[in-house]
């Protein structure tokens, strides 16, 4: 057993208990104006080869010119992965032909990245922690995009993402469950956005992984592994190591050998499936692109980046606990996007921060859900929701109102505390008008007023009679304090 | 150092070149030829060296983040066999 180990995550096969060991490549691309080494756009979903220049169509005689801007990001996302900067790195030629692939070669990075070894803490929302170690972080170029279903001999290639900038970042096998594997990319991402590094759009094709999957006995050397190459989303992910961890323990068990391969992922099945064999594809002869001088950074520019970096997940995290005093998952779940995290601090300060993420969690995050919105464009702002909890504390409101309110903010706008008197929706705290409408229940249900002497529980539903007779508005504070007293229960 | 038949086949074939076997015969002497040439180089201890990347004192030319090309899909298209709605069109690639 090794210290990643973990007996909850081991699965259960015919002949005793296996271990998944798990290993990723993620491609991420990095958030820029234009591509890596050409100044053709990298935008999404242009016209057919319009953003294209003659240097990703790789006419002859043309060069390539670095993008400093998509170097600052690469090296920016090392330092939120607190990894080693390389000022020194290379970029390499892979050679292999294919038609999204014009140059014949991809210029990538391969004995000497811009980004060396780190680590990312993840946080699964169960509550586990593992440190997931980084081996490295590289720049490449894109591919272009084949359409294969236009014409029954054709294929179509467009060129549009070819050339534009990856940063490709390789884990450690540190990972020991799919939900790990999920909660790792979920991590990556979320950090690239804080950083502006990635936008992280998985639909868009912004982030893909390469998953390496091996099984072993707990304890064991690392098995034969298998690469399922190009899942681009989290659900695929956790499904296409399910589905190949299963798949191997069969073999295994049954007594066959695993063989190294590359496998692909198929969604309509949820399995992964051989891809035709091409060992001698495999052979890229790397060498230096005699184009490119190497990448020489001065530790002052390196340093000015530092110095740049918003603050990260992991010290919002540890400030929300404790500062706000919150749970571990609710800062966990806030913390996810930083637009969330910005919304929640708004809306918690100078106020009940527990109460303030209740809200934030349970009644936007729910209704947002609900109905696919974005936090961005919430229809109830924080200032909003701000003061809707600020009638709640002054006493204006009962909470329940308080649902109502929001949801009258959501579907219609306003101001809380105009549509909470323009509606005569104030809570009701005198004390004469509650007295009545308690007397009025208790007179007309006079044997569960007995009942409740023995009984009581039944409290309980004489503040729903109460609550209804007063249209939700009585105090529920108030309202129990005088059934118990007319109804002597202590 | 020495290239066999095999190699020349392999490399040959990885650079999607078609070659006849004299053309093989005639690139096994060359390429051993030119490897042997530069194997002189080993005769130096070069262990203490690094590797020279350039001739003069110079650093790699970097661009702004600026989009300053493309759309030009017509260009791009010209030396196309086949394109078809600004798409390149290519025999069916299998997977």
């Amino acid at each position: 057993m090794d210290q990643k180990t973990e007996k909850s995550n081991l699965i259960e096969g015919a002949t005793g208990e296996w271990e998944v060991v798990i290993g990723m490549e993620v491609h991420a691309q990095v958030t820029s104006n234009a591509k890596l080494f050409s100044g053709a756009s990298t935008e999404f979903g242009g016209e057919p080869n319009s953003h294209v220049s003659l240097v990703d169509a790789a006419m002859p005689g043309m060069l390539p010119v670095i993008n400093e801007g998509c170097i600052a990001k690469a090296i920016r996302t090392g330092l939120g992965l607190k990894a080693q900067i390389n000022l020194s790195s290379v970029f390499d030629r892979k050679n292999y032909f294919y038609p999204d692939l014009p140059q014949g070669y991809q210029i990538s990075q391969y004995k000497n990245p811009i980004v060396g070894e780190g680590e990312v803490i993840v946080d699964l929302l169960g509550g586990e922690r593992v440190v997931v170690g980084i081996e490295r972080l590289h720049l490449e170029q894109d591919a272009g995009k084949s359409l294969h279903d236009q014409h029954p001999q054709y294929s179509f290639v467009d060129l549009n993402r070819s050339g534009v900038a990856l940063m490709e970042i390789v884990s450690k096998p540190d990972l020991r469950s799919s939900d790990q594997a999920k909660a790792y990319v979920s991590k990556l991402r979320t950090i690239m956005r804080y950083l502006g590094t990635c936008d992280g759009n998985m639909e868009q094709g912004s982030l893909r992984a390469d998953i390496n999957v091996s099984v072993r006995r707990p304890g064991d050397p690392f098995g034969t592994r298998c690469e399922i190459k190009n899942v681009n989303s989290i659900r695929f992910i956790g499904q296409a190591i399910e589905h190949e961890a299963r798949r191997q323990i069969d073999i295994l068990e049954e007594g066959g050998t695993i063989v190294q391969e590359t496998r692909l992922f198929d969604a309509k099945t949820g399995e992964t499936r051989s891809m035709r064999s091409k060992e001698e594809a495999h052979d890229y002869r790397y060498f230096p692109d005699p184009d490119l001088l190497p990448l020489e950074l001065t530790q002052g520019f390196v340093d000015g980046l530092a110095q740049n970096l918003p603050e990260l997940p992991d010290a919002k995290r540890a400030r929300f606990i404790a500062d706000y005093g919150l749970s571990p998952y609710d800062a966990d779940v806030l913390i996810i996007e930083r637009e969330s995290a910005d919304y929640f601090e708004a809306v918690a300060k100078d106020r009940d921060a527990k109460q303030a993420a209740n809200w934030v969690i349970n009644e936007l995050f729910g209704r947002l859900n609900k109905e696919g919105r974005d936090i961005v464009d919430s229809p109830v702002t924080a200032d909003q929701l701000g003061s809707i909890l600020d009638l709640i504390k002054a006493g204006t409101i009962s909470g329940k109102i308080a649902k109502d309110v929001f949801d009258i903010v959501w579907t219609e706008g306003g101001d809380p505390k105009a549509i909470v008197e323009g509606r005569g929706l104030t809570q009701v705290t005198d004390m004469g008008a509650i007295e009545k409408a308690v007397d009025e229940v208790i007179a007309a249900n006079p044997d569960k007023a007995e009942q409740a002497k023995t009984k009581p529980a039944l409290a309980g539903w004489f503040v729903g009679q109460v609550m209804k007779v007063t249209g939700g508005k009585a105090s529920p504070q108030a309202v129990n304090t005088l059934l118990k007293q007319k109804l002597g229960i202590e | 150092m020495s290239v066999d038949r095999a190699t020349v086949r392999r490399i040959a074939h990885l650079a999607r070149l078609a070659i006849t076997a004299e053309e093989e015969a005639r690139l096994e002497k060359e390429l051993s030829g030119i490897l042997d040439w530069v194997a002189q180089l080993d005769e130096l201890d070069t262990s203490n060296v690094e590797p020279m990347t350039r001739v003069a004192a110079m650093t790699m030319k970097k661009r702004e983040d600026r989009i300053t090309d493309g759309f030009c899909a017509g260009d791009i298209l010209k030396n196309a066999p086949m394109a078809d709605d600004h798409y390149f069109v290519v025999p069916k690639i299998v997977e």
